[in-house]
């Protein structure tokens, strides 16, 4: 159903990415996970490193592949058709645009590992319920040679399974972002399973010594890795949201196509076909939003605020819509555990609250019209 | 040739031949429709007209036979843009252009389109509509004005409503139930003829806005050529259902077109104020403007899509019915934002104040995108059928 074009390559990694997710990591295995309270699904990670996947958006002279945010957001789409846990947009993404941006030794000693899958990072960003990254009151005080992190981040995904932490914090009136070892004394970590059977830690940091060495960026140079880091994390968090919209809007169709009552079918019943194809357009319409927001990643345009934060916000709606339609036309049935509606409802919601909601980036996009 | 190469040439000749007069912002009343009545509002116009028409870019994706520009889709984007740049106006604007053109190029005969697309080229003939009647709204294949065989032409009498602009128009493309005895929808002639023809007479409708754009058309035993069907006898339907997707891809993205984009949010903060925080002082108008300015540039993001997936040789099909339902329903709102946000200086209806009221005006106007060409419940069905599958 879709009128964007792809590259070769890129008609290749959906393929690929369908293909492999299907075989290994579906919904089927999700439930599987479920049931096994195993929240991490630590055997993909080698896998997706393997089809380079953990390195797309990271170049290759950094270890990576550097096939760019567009073939990301495929694969993100695809794993959120799936529900496939993994810490794709964790470490590959949020992580791999930090540290390639971020630049420095630092930086060329962790993509390749990253990369490799042979380490997961997470992006420590939040301290309240709700994203607001701008809200900062952690920490790095002291002198060169004995800097002290402290503070408290929330809802840090992949925060419990991650062997290292990108986090921000203030130095005097400086955004910094640090780069943290949870291991090490004073960090603690008390993780949370979420609505979605995803992971999300509360991490804490006490007089955790950092040197110099760990701190990514500084000042203006720390604002910008930031805005690039949450903008690619936004729109690959946002074709997820898609593939999971998507999901569930293909099987209400097959529901309508099939379910009988009052002795038709009761996709011909006119009520339910104009919400079902208003849906559809509005599915169509944000695939080409998401589509080029990533394309502005990719070119590194002066869109790529609006239009990450426009595909975000938007998405969040017509998620909803996608999900609670769903739920809706399947009546009865739509509301067991057995059917993957509630499943996809609930990643859905997730993904909504993850680096900010409608609301938060369409307060954005009037701020910067002036009103 | 190469793009650049093309860039560059397309650009310095835009700067040599496009007039200063040409390059400001135009209204409604400035758009350039060509025809035997159209009165030039200014020699500029005329002559914006005629370069261009010379070079064959009132039309620039036609093939060149027919007074086309026979440009690629690549170079057709580049001269958009190289147009944009400078925001030359569209030299020329006609349901020629957007719709029986199209068809021509499609179902006409190699004469027909020798004939018929140079005149649409350069503006010579305007072209009407002659699609709805009083009985046959939304339901199109229902239309009953009858076209009979008379041997050496056809007969047409009945009528039509909603024809836009036929009483300025010159000939009109018309759909003529030829085969009585047909099913519904193979039944239908797609004939086209000179207004002028004896038989022929126009009634424009006052509309809510004040405006007249569209008329009513009676035929009154019309004399019609046989060679001037387009495809065979009976296949108007399909010419029909082709050249609505037209048409509605035309009405989805032609908010631009038709309706001055002032800037909403300014226009907002102007009539209303900030409040001390520097936001709308309107808490409840700025939260519905937040919405409708991401559903917007959804909306764009979309129309860049679609029209890169059209230059690369796709066809939309159904898919036509997507746009036009987006569009008009974000235009909708557009316009109903813009009302809210002026207050009662847009409510203003008459005489040299606030724009003589075309704020109003076009916000009247806009309550009927959804329903020409189609009504958004029309789209709705049709995408439910063809693209969804759904049950009919």
């Amino acid at each position: 159903m879709s009128m964007e074009l792809l590259s070769e390559d890129q008609q290749l990694i959906v393929d690929s990415a369908a293909g492999f997710l299907r075989d290994g990591h579906s919904i089927a295995a999700f439930r599987t996970l479920r049931a096994a309270g195993d929240d991490a699904n630590g055997a993909i990670l080698p896998e997706l490193a393997e089809m380079g996947w953990m390195g797309i958006v990271i170049p290759e002279e950094l270890g990576g592949v550097g096939l760019g945010y567009r073939s990301a957001g495929l694969i993100a789409e695809e794993l959120g058709r799936n529900l496939t846990v993994s810490p794709f947009v964790s470490s590959a993404i949020l992580a791999g645009t930090a540290l390639v941006s971020a630049g420095g030794d630092i930086g060329c000693i962790w993509t390749p590992q990253i990369a490799a899958g042979g380490a997961v990072f997470a992006l420590a960003v939040d301290e309240v319920a709700k994203h607001r990254p701008e809200r900062i009151s952690t920490t790095v005080t002291g002198a060169s040679d004995g800097l002290k992190l402290n503070g408290r981040k929330t809802y840090v995904v992949d925060g419990a399974i991650a062997d290292r932490l990108i986090v921000t914090a203030k130095r005097g009136d400086d955004l910094c972002l640090v780069l943290c070892d949870p291991q090490v004394a004073g960090v603690t970590r008390a993780p949370q399973m979420m609505l979605d059977h995803r992971n999300a830690a509360t991490v804490f940091f006490e007089d955790v010594a950092i040197s110099e060495a760990d701190i990514l960026a500084q000042g203006p140079a720390a604002e910008d890795v930031l805005a690039k880091t949450l903008a690619a994390g936004r729109a690959i968090g946002a074709a997820e949201q898609l593939g999971v919209a998507k999901a569930a809007a293909e099987q209400t169709y097959d529901y309508l196509r099939t379910r009988k009552q009052f002795g038709v079918l009761i996709g011909q019943f006119q009520a339910l076909q104009h919400r079902a194809a208003d849906l559809y357009c509005e599915l169509a319409q944000v695939s080409s939003l998401i589509a080029s927001a990533l394309n502005a990643l990719d070119e590194d345009s002066d869109e790529v605020e609006t239009l990450t934060r426009a595909a975000k916000a938007k998405m969040a709606r017509v998620g909803r819509q996608a999900t609670e339609e769903g739920v809706q036309m399947h009546g009865g049935i739509g509301m067991t555990d057995e059917m993957d509606l509630g499943l996809f409802m609930k990643r859905d919601r997730a993904l909504t609250e993850f680096l900010g909601d409608a609301g938060y980036h369409t307060e954005w996009i009037l701020r910067q019209r002036c009103i | 040739m190469d793009i650049e190469v093309f860039r560059s040439d397309t650009r310095a000749w835009l700067e040599a031949n496009c007039p200063a007069d040409m390059r400001t912002p135009m209204g409604e009343e400035d758009i350039c429709w060509g025809g035997r009545k159209f009165v030039f509002r200014s020699p500029a116009q005329k002559q914006w007209l005629e370069v261009m028409a010379d070079r064959g870019w009132t039309v620039p994706s036609w093939p060149k036979a027919y007074g086309g520009g026979g440009l690629s889709g690549d170079e057709q984007k580049v001269l958009a843009e190289e147009m944009q740049r400078i925001k030359a106006r569209p030299p020329l604007q006609s349901f020629g252009i957007w719709m029986l053109g199209p068809a021509l190029l499609q179902f006409g005969s190699e004469e027909q389109k020798r004939h018929y697309l140079p005149q649409i080229a350069r503006g010579e003939i305007r072209w009407c509509q002659g699609y709805s009647e009083p009985g046959a709204g939304s339901d199109l294949a229902g239309l009953q004005t009858k076209g009979v065989d008379t041997g050496d032409h056809f007969e047409v009498t009945g009528q039509k409503i909603w024809t836009s602009y036929a009483d300025k128009a010159d000939w009109i493309f018309c759909l003529v139930r030829t085969e009585p005895d047909e099913k519904k929808h193979t039944g239908i002639s797609f004939l086209l003829f000179d207004m002028e023809s004896a038989g022929v007479s126009t009634k424009p409708i006052k509309l809510i806005s004040g405006a007249s754009p569209f008329c009513e058309t009676f035929f009154d035993a019309v004399k019609v050529p046989k060679d001037q069907i387009v495809g065979a006898r009976g296949q108007g339907w399909t010419i029909a259902k082709y050249l609505l997707t037209h048409e509605r891809e035309m009405i989805g993205a032609a908010d631009s077109a038709l309706f001055a984009k002032s800037d909403l949010a300014e226009d907002a903060v102007s009539a209303i104020g900030l409040d001390n925080t520097g936001r709308l002082d309107d808490p409840m108008l700025r939260a519905e403007m937040g919405q409708f300015l991401v559903d917007e540039i959804c909306f764009d993001a979309h129309l860049g899509m679609t029209g890169a997936y059209m230059r690369a040789g796709h066809e939309l099909g159904a898919r036509s019915a997507e746009l036009k339902y987006l569009g008009t329903e974000l235009n909708k709102r557009r316009q109903s934002l813009r009302v809210a946000a002026g207050g009662s200086d847009d409510l203003v209806w008459d005489g040299a104040a606030y724009d003589a009221g075309q704020t109003a005006k076009d916000w009247l106007r806009s309550k009927a995108n959804t329903i020409e060409g189609g009504t958004s419940e029309v789209m709705l069905s049709i995408l439910s059928k063809a693209v969804l599958k759904l049950p009919g």
